[in-house]
Parts: C-alpha cells; structure tokens; sequence
C-alpha cells in the first residue's frame, strides 16, 4: 500500500521552504518574460517612464524655486514712508517698537536727510533736487520681513498691519513681484499635485492592461495550474513580479530622464543666475528623491497589477 | 475513498445533470464509470474534484467532507488528486518535461527532487525519451500519455479520467487503459469515465452506468 496524503498541510518550514523557492521562480520568470519580448517591454516601460518623469520634473523644479525664494524675500524690503508730523528723534523709537513685532526681522530707520542724501547719489536727480531748494522726502524706516518659507498672507498681514499704524502714511513693499511668485508656485504646487495624481493613475492603467492582456494570454496556463492544485497566490504572483518590474524599471528609466534633463538645464540655468548676481544652482532629485521616485513606481505597478489579477483570476477557473 | 450520498447536481438554467446519486469506491479500488454523452459522467468528476459543487447531497473525498472545505482549501485538496481529460490540456509553450513538472512546481519542490520525479512518471508512461518535445510534435496518443504523466507525477491518492481514451483508436485506447490498471495495482484509487464499452467490459473492474443522470450498477463479467 503506498503512503497516503491525508488533507492536513504541509509542515511549515516545507512550506516556508516552498514559499521562497516559489518567490524565486516567480521572479526570475517574470523577469525572463520581460527579457523575452524587448520590444513591447520596453514600449511599456518608455510609457510608464514619461508618465512618471513629468510630474517628477515639475517637483524639481518646484524644490528649486522653494531653495531660492528665501533668498528673494529677505531682499522684499517694505518702505514704510512716515507722516510728515514725525520727527526725526522719534524715528529710532519706533523703528525699535516695530523690530520687536515677531514678523519683522530687522526695522532700519532713515530721517529725512540720510534720504535725501542717498535718493541724491543714487538717482540722478542731484540737480533736480537743488533746484527745489527743500527736502520734499517723509522720513523712512525700512523694514526687512522675517518669512518662514515666503507665505504671501503674512507678507501682506505686515504691510496692513503698518498700513494701519497712525504714524505711517504708506508702507509699500517694494518687491510686489515676489507676492505674484508666490502665488505663481502655490499654482504650480497644486497643479504639479493633480498632474502626479493623474498620471500616477495613468501608470496603474498602464500596468493593469499590460498585465491583463498576460493575464487573458495565460489563461489555459491558469486553468491548467488551477486543476493541478495551484493556489491563488501561486498563480498571482508572477503577475506581481511583472507589475513590479515595470515599474520599477520605469521609474529608473523616469530617474534617468530626469538627470539628464536636469544636466541640459544646469547650464542656462546657471548662467541666468549670475546675470541677477545670484549664486544657486539647479538641485537634482537627490538620493531621497531617486529613492522616493524608485519606491512610488514599484508601489504603482504593483498595485495596478493587484487590481488586474485579483480582478481577471476570479473568472478563470477549470471548466 | 469516494463516497456520494444523495447527491444532486442542477444547473442554473433548470437541467439536472445528476439525480440523487449513490456511490461508493473504497480506497484502492478502481472503477468504470459509463454512459452516453450528456449522461453525468464529467458532472460527476468535476464534483469530486471541486470543479463545481453539488446542488444537494454529501460528497466524501479520501476522509474530507468537500462541503467543509474552503474555497482557500480547494488547491490543497485537488493536489491528492490527478486527473485527466479527453483534451489533455497540455501547454504547448513548453517542453514535455516543464509540462509534467507543474504540479511539484506548484507545491514547491526543489529542482533536483522534480528532475527525479518527472523522469519516473515519464518512465512509467514510455516516454522518457521525449521529455525536451515540444507537445505539438507528438502523437494524439503520446499527448494523452504526457497528460496522465502530469496527472500522476505528485503520486495523487486518486486518478481520475474524463473519457481519456475519447481520441485513440482502439489498440492505443487498450495501452492507455493498461497504464490506469498499473496505477491501481500499486494502490492508487481510480476512477475512469468512458463510453467505450467493449474495451472496459474486457478489464474485469466493476462499472457504474448512467442514465441521464440516474445510476445503475452493472457487474464486471470477468
């Protein structure tokens, strides 16, 4: 009589045993299958590459503008112009009242006539000036904003809040444009999100009809395995490797992309900066970033091949 | 072994392909199971393989009641069993040997020990030779051989056969049969669905008729 197997499963350490050798094959099955079809492979892969390389672009680009806009908003002076009823000893007091606001970093007084002076060897009107005989400028105390990451809300809360001050007759900042950049990145920012958002989606439905038509093109494989004792997870799993693999490749082939263009650009980029007498150059993604961006594109194709196998192994089974 | 009680298999469209059916096989034993096309004979294959399930009745396979068992539990149980169809369902994208392995891929078997065991299996169906074929390039008959290989090659508990014979002609269905009684004699229980009277009445193993979708016993004559 032979030995029977009764339905009692396997011991565990078989079973782990079978686990990782059935991890392995899986794995370099999948792999093979890539390697087998290079073409349609590495279709796929440019697709899922382009669509992770755009946003991850935009990011970048985002990253430099936040490095450099602190750079910007400490120059965002704010001219605040006194009334003409305060006077010049009075200038220091206030000037030290209003640097002890926790949004103002450094409150610079200048009387009428450090005003004048500098408004002389600075503008050109020298002679102008003589010829009005008396000095038509208010006193001034500059006032330089202490930001925390540029946020145009409190940039604008400071110049009202001087505005509303009875010895101020204008505050005027004098760097209007780095409220309109602000706004300009909060733009990008959301727009980079959405954009991520999409095409992230768009990797899921990439991978999840590559692996779909595997799927459909295997399925007296399935059948076959199913007959012969396969479990679900058994069957899944070369799909997993495969989802994974693409984007996992993709995400290299997006890093790839995203260097070189970042190379092409830092050039220009560079040379741009020292025409605003500026010294920043273009950031890549760094190791975070590669990683970050290697890790979302083997989470997405793994999930997107999840979605599909979980969804199409349910109608496969032996007839 | 096999033990049926009561069971009753309905389509949802109102056909029933099996009334009712009683049916016993003791472990190591082997039978015939007859009757035209449309009869039951794969219905009742599929149930006790966990294909489908039954409408109604109690199914027992090798001491587990299948009503008990879990979809989650399904492969584990079909892995105590072989079978083989009309349509040897081989993979035609590998060899003969990639082919008869997938049942000990599928349970995790280290290369070596399925190199061991595809080569005995294949032994046993005469066709070691052939184990780096391409399935296409070999006979009907060599096919449905390399099927019951695959069918046998995790030594299952039990064989069963859908008309496994269905495409032969008679002197190769004869060999195919020969190959099942070798099984049953070193204990595997079987059980073969065949219409093929003439050939199994001469095996001496008892057969079990239906008629749409009812049972009759029939006595082996040898």
């Amino acid at each position: 009589m032979k030995r029977r197997r009764a339905l009692t499963l396997p011991p565990v350490h078989a079973r782990f045993q079978a686990y990782g050798i059935n991890h392995l094959r899986a794995l370099v099955f999948s792999l093979g299958k890539l390697y087998r079809a290079p073409f349609s492979s590495a279709l796929t892969l440019l697709v899922i590459a382009v669509a992770l390389t755009l946003p991850t672009l935009f990011h970048v680009v985002l990253n430099n503008l936040q490095q450099v806009s602190p750079q910007w908003s400490q120059t965002a002076q704010i001219s605040v112009f006194l009334q003409d009823s305060v006077a010049d000893e009075q200038l220091p007091a206030l000037a030290t009242r209003l640097a002890q606001r926790p949004d103002v970093a450094v409150a610079l007084p200048v009387t009428r006539a450090e005003a004048l002076e500098e408004f002389r060897a600075h503008s050109g009107f020298a002679e102008a000036l003589d010829t009005l005989g008396e000095n038509p400028l208010p006193p001034l105390i500059l006032v330089t904003p202490a930001l925390e990451h540029g946020s145009t809300t409190t940039l604008e809360g400071l110049v009202n809040a001087l505005n509303n001050m009875p010895e101020v007759s204008r505050a005027l900042m004098d760097l209007q444009w780095v409220q309109r950049l602000f706004s300009i990145m909060e733009m990008l920012q959301r727009a980079t999100l959405v954009l991520s958002l999409l095409l992230g989606l768009g990797v899921l439905l990439v991978v999840g009809n590559t692996i779909r038509l595997d799927v459909q093109n295997r399925r007296e494989e399935i059948e076959v395995a199913k007959l012969v004792g396969a479990t679900d997870a058994f069957i899944r799993r070369p799909f997993l490797y495969g989802g994974l693999w693409l984007g996992l490749g993709g995400a290299m082939l997006a890093v790839v992309i995203v260097t070189i263009t970042i190379l092409l650009l830092s050039g220009p980029v560079q040379a741009l900066s020292q025409l605003y007498g500026g010294e920043w150059r273009l950031g890549g993604l760094g190791f975070q970033g590669t990683l970050a961006l290697l890790g979302l594109g083997a989470l997405l194709g793994l999930a997107g091949s999840w979605i599909t196998v979980n969804q199409h192994l349910r109608h496969i089974e032996p007839r | 072994m096999i033990l049926l009680r009561n069971v009753t298999k309905r389509y949802p469209n109102g056909h029933e392909a099996l009334s009712r059916i009683n049916l016993s096989l003791d472990r190591g034993a082997m039978a015939f199971l007859t009757g035209h096309s449309g009869a039951g004979k794969s219905t009742l294959l599929k149930l006790i393989s966990l294909i489908e399930r039954p409408s109604r009745g109690q199914i027992v396979v090798n001491g587990q009641n299948l009503e008990s068992l879990s979809g989650r539990q399904v492969p584990y149980f079909r892995r105590q069993i072989g079978i083989i169809f009309q349509d040897h369902h081989l993979l035609h994208d590998r060899s003969v040997f990639d082919n008869v392995a997938l049942p000990l891929v599928i349970q995790g078997y280290r290369q070596p020990e399925i190199a061991r065991r595809v080569r005995a299996a294949l032994d046993k169906v005469g066709l070691l030779h052939k184990e780096n074929a391409e399935p296409v390039t070999l006979s009907t008959g060599e096919q449905q051989r390399v099927g019951i290989a695959r069918a046998v090659v995790h030594k299952p508990a039990i064989l069963l056969a859908d008309e496994p014979t269905g495409n032969l002609d008679p002197h190769l269905s004869r060999e195919i049969m020969q190959l099942f009684l070798r099984f049953n004699q070193v204990g595997t229980t079987v059980l073969v669905a065949s219409h093929d009277l003439n050939l199994i009445s001469s095996l001496g193993k008892p057969m079990v008729h239906l008629n749409e979708g009812r049972l009759q016993r029939r006595e082996a004559e040898a």
